[in-house]
């Protein structure tokens, strides 16, 4: 199998530009994401008659909240607590980082909404809504970390009132809210990364599936 | 502009909370979930711009 070249191989095995050729995983690879997501499903350009509601936008709203809390993130990441509790542009983007994941919050947990009333895992698109659950979920603790990492009385407050909730569940040994060196490599490098791979996947999976259908009206015409 | 807000909403005094039974919860959480409850039936209700065609 040819690896070298999109060219129809030879009888001989051979690619276009003479070279020999053998399987390869790289190839395998390759030939397993064009078949699974072709680029016109992976880039539409239509979408189905029923996806023109306000109803179907709350995802996208969604991604793009998530884009501006990341964007905001890696700016308060680069210049530190001293920067974002003291000076004006520090103030203002650690509030777009707030208010960036209280929209992102707001308009998942609508979408949510929508598609659970859409019963939107129909039509074989389980790890559609299985990867959104654990997006949400992972979200949450993202969001729980983020307030430890403030860096102050109010993450002081969480971090103690937390850690007795946090020791009953036996997960403190390892999961400790009081330790902000721990909970700020969760929140700035392994949470976010979970999540954005999670996201990464449920869309995919959107692309791959579809848009879910609405149920049909009673009495409609197909 | 913030004396506006600030006479809005008061951010220097310990929130609102209701109870209700078992549940107690803080106003502006409970106004947050109340705008996402009206959110949600508007983009239920209103017609998308342009729909229906394709």
């Amino acid at each position: 199998m040819s690896t070298f070249s999109d060219t129809p191989m030879e009888p001989g095995g051979q690619a276009g530009y003479g070279l020999e050729t053998r399987p390869t995983w790289t190839g395998w690879l390759r030939r397993r994401a064009v078949a699974t997501l072709p680029p016109e499903k992976l880039l539409p350009d239509r979408q189905p008659s029923y996806v023109a509601s306000w109803i179907y936008v709350f995802g996208a709203l969604t991604l793009a909240a998530f884009g501006v809390v990341l964007a905001s993130g890696a700016v308060l990441a680069i210049k530190g607590p001293d920067w974002w509790h003291v000076s004006s542009a520090g103030l203002f983007v650690n509030s777009v980082h707030l208010w960036g994941t209280e929209l992102f919050f707001f308009f998942m947990v609508i979408h949510l909404w929508g598609k659970f009333f859409m019963a939107a895992w129909r039509g074989r698109r389980r790890a559609t809504w299985i990867t959104g659950v654990l997006a949400f979920v992972i979200s949450i603790a993202t969001a729980f970390t983020g307030y430890l990492s403030q860096q102050n009385f109010d993450s002081e407050w969480i971090g103690t009132q937390a850690k007795d909730g946090i020791n009953a569940t036996g997960a403190g040994a390892f999961w400790n809210v009081l330790n902000f060196g721990q909970m700020l490599l969760w929140h700035v490098l392994l949470l976010p990364l979970v999540v954005a791979v999670m996201v990464a996947v449920h869309v995919l999976l959107v692309r791959r599936r579809g848009v879910v259908p609405p149920f049909p009206a009673k009495g409609a015409d197909k | 502009m913030p004396t506006v807000i600030a006479a809005l909403v008061d951010l220097g005094r310990p929130g609102h909370y209701v109870h209700w039974g078992f549940i107690d919860i803080s106003v502006a959480n409970l106004v947050v979930i109340g705008l996402m409850l009206l959110v949600f039936i508007l983009a239920i209700a209103i017609p998308f711009p342009h729909g229906g065609k394709k």
